[in-house]
């Protein structure tokens, strides 16, 4: 008391720093997190490792203790992490290229592993982006084009997964899942077929559009005058002889006169007498 | 005054229940020099951001012990007499005043219908606090995250403006679409990924890829958008499960999907088809309607006639006959020509204009 008395200063700051460490003996590990203790560069224990299946909550976080000065914390992510790769030309087994962008999530199971063989998450992921590059082409490759526009069906990606998790278990990670976010054709040669193609295509069907309905205009008319016809002939059929006489008497009106609406020039007709109109105009007794 | 100061001592029996987190802290602290002044003069127990003044009055150790006792089991609240010196007193009521603002602010904790707040005690995860005020421990044995679960987000994708899906039949679509997501636990989504937001939107990109790369490019663009939307919905939801991620995907919506710019004169030459088409039968159909009430038009009426020729056949016959002749040759020039063998002159255009008069006939 004497000494805080007369060295209120330096006591305060020694007050201080004792209670730094004493908090830093205590540490408190998040939920978010895992850590690897290290003693000397030594890992001796690891606090809040993941386990599968494991409901947050439960053992793992919260507050733990280390000895200040000799042991250090080393933060580990326990989250699920993302892993992406840069876009990667695949050649199919036909000699098609494709441009595949993919991604693979996960998440630091081995805390202790990774923290000897790569201390840092974001070493991991660097270690496992061309990995992951190559897995994909090497599973892709094997593979014709058609088939590579949906892998998922044919459990590529699922081979892809576990190549990468063999990998990735050596820095005490598990891969949770591999995806291909976008696969496209390269720009150049082959989009621009591809645009060929997909336009040559529209365009027959546009021609073909066409044609079918004119075929069907044609047989729409031709079934028209069938029913006309029948219905002609079921109608003047009855009467083939008076049909002519009316039909002729029809036309003569039809052809000299014509409609009311357009009148054509004047004809002229030429009579003989003998005409049956006429056969009367002699006066000849009947 | 004297309200509050029976507060403060109130708010003193606070901090001795609660002392525990601070306690290793209190007792570096010397106590205030201006003895005698009452419980006023005590620093919080958590004073470590108070740096000791200079203390020269402070006879010695029995001083402060003495002192120290007599505020311990000094008569509390009935602090009549204030300190000598305001501007201590002052800071001593707001370093107070803070603490018990702070204690209360993180004790009580309101959440909002549509918040919920994520509990953790010493960096583990505790409990899920619904929607009303609940009270915790202070905070830095509590912390309460608070998170907003019912706010729908959306996510329009696909991140690059000008991106390109390949469909089934190796065509190219044009398509923009957005994801629509809201929390569904929230601990899960605070804890179990590191980015949601990105995984989500990755998510979704590779499920629409995946989709679309089994359907035609007719299929995408028409009537099965909604199948498509739906089967996106649900790979997305299964494969965040899978993270454990506590998002639930309210919807996937299509917003657009089109033929790409490239070809779309191509695809307009289609549609301008369909018209072309469409005009054509509908043509037909009317020509086939007009001809079909022609004829049924001409034989009704010629049935009607037979009827009436039928009961009188030489009459109506010949009715008919004169009838017609009659109309016909009563607006036509006319040239009858008696001997036979004598041709008339032609051509006739010339003496027509004569004729009327000319010859007679009816």
């Amino acid at each position: 008391m004497e000494l805080v008395r007369r060295r209120p200063l330096l006591t305060g700051i020694a007050g201080l720093l004792l209670l730094f460490v004493f908090l830093g003996s205590f540490p408190i590990v998040p939920e978010t997190k895992q850590a690897v203790i290290v003693r000397f560069g030594k890992p001796v224990r690891i606090l809040n490792q993941y386990k599968p299946n494991h409901p947050i909550g439960g053992q793992g976080a919260g507050i733990s203790w280390r000895i200040p000065f000799v042991e250090n914390l080393v933060w580990i992510d326990k989250r699920v992490l993302d892993v992406d790769m840069d876009r990667q030309q695949v050649l199919s087994t036909d000699q098609l290229r494709l441009e595949v962008d993919a991604f693979a999530r996960y998440r630091i199971t081995d805390p202790l592993r990774m923290y000897i063989r790569a201390r840092t998450p974001e070493r991991v992921s660097q270690a496992l982006q061309p990995i992951l590059g190559s897995e994909l082409r090497n599973e892709l490759g094997k593979r014709p084009f058609a088939s590579l526009l949906s892998p998922e069906r044919e459990g590529v990606m699922e081979n892809v997964r576990a190549g990468l998790d063999r990998v990735a278990r050596q820095y005490g990670a598990e891969i949770i899942d591999v995806r291909i976010k976008r696969a496209d054709l390269p720009d150049g040669t082959p989009l621009d077929s591809a645009y060929e193609r997909m336009r040559n295509a529209r365009e027959q069907e546009a021609r073909s559009i066409r044609a079918e309905a004119a075929k069907r205009a044609q047989i729409i008319r031709a079934e028209a005058d069938a029913q006309a016809a029948k219905t002609y002939a079921a109608s003047f059929g009855k009467d083939p002889g008076f049909y002519d006489f009316y039909r002729a008497m029809q036309s003569y009106q039809r052809t000299f006169i014509g409609d009311p609406s357009d009148r054509p020039s004047p004809s002229t007709i030429i009579l003989s007498p003998q005409n049956d109109y006429l056969k009367e105009f002699s006066g000849r007794p009947r | 005054m004297s309200i509050l100061s029976g507060l403060g001592a109130r708010a003193r029996g606070l901090f001795s229940d609660t002392k525990g987190p601070w306690g290793p802290t209190g007792g570096d602290e010397p106590p205030p020099d201006d003895g005698g002044r009452g419980p006023w003069g005590e620093p919080p127990k958590r004073g470590r951001r108070s740096s000791p003044s200079p203390s020269g009055n402070i006879a010695s150790f029995e001083e402060f012990l003495r002192r120290s006792k007599a505020r311990f089991e000094g008569d509390g609240g009935g602090g009549g007499g204030f300190p000598g010196r305001p501007d201590r007193s002052i800071f001593m009521w707001a370093l107070l005043a803070l603490l018990l603002g702070w204690l209360v602010f993180t004790t009580f904790h309101s959440i909002a219908p549509e918040q919920r707040g994520v509990v953790t005690r010493f960096g583990r995860y505790y409990t899920t606090l619904g929607p009303g005020v609940s009270l915790t421990f202070p905070s830095p044995i509590d912390r309460v995250q608070k998170i907003d679960v019912e706010n729908i987000r959306v996510e329009n994708l696909p991140s690059q403006p000008d991106a390109m899906m390949l469909t089934g039949d190796q065509n190219i679509l044009d398509i923009d679409y957005s994801v629509r997501w809201n929390i569904r636990d929230a601990e899960l989504f605070l804890f179990e990924l590191a980015d949601p937001q990105e995984t989500i939107r990755q998510v979704a990109e590779s499920a629409m890829r995946a989709v679309i790369a089994r359907v035609s490019l007719r299929d995408a663009m028409g009537d099965r958008r909604g199948e498509i939307e739906g089967q996106v919905m649900e790979s997305v939801q299964r494969v965040l499960d899978g993270y454990r991620s506590g998002v639930l995907v309210q919807g996937v919506a299509i917003k657009r999907a089109d033929p790409p710019e490239a070809v779309n004169a191509a695809f307009k030459e289609v549609s301008a088809a369909q018209q072309d088409a469409q005009r054509y039968v509908s043509q037909a159909s009317a020509y086939a309607q007009q001809l079909t009430f022609k004829a049924e038009g001409e034989a009704g009426a010629f049935d009607k006639v037979y009827e009436q020729y039928k009961l009188a056949p030489d009459v109506t016959r010949r009715r008919m006959y004169y009838e017609t002749m009659e109309e016909v040759l009563r607006r036509v020039d006319k040239t009858i020509i008696e001997a036979p063998g004598v041709m008339p002159y032609l051509p006739l255009p010339q003496p027509q204009k004569a004729q009327p008069p000319a010859e007679q006939g009816q």
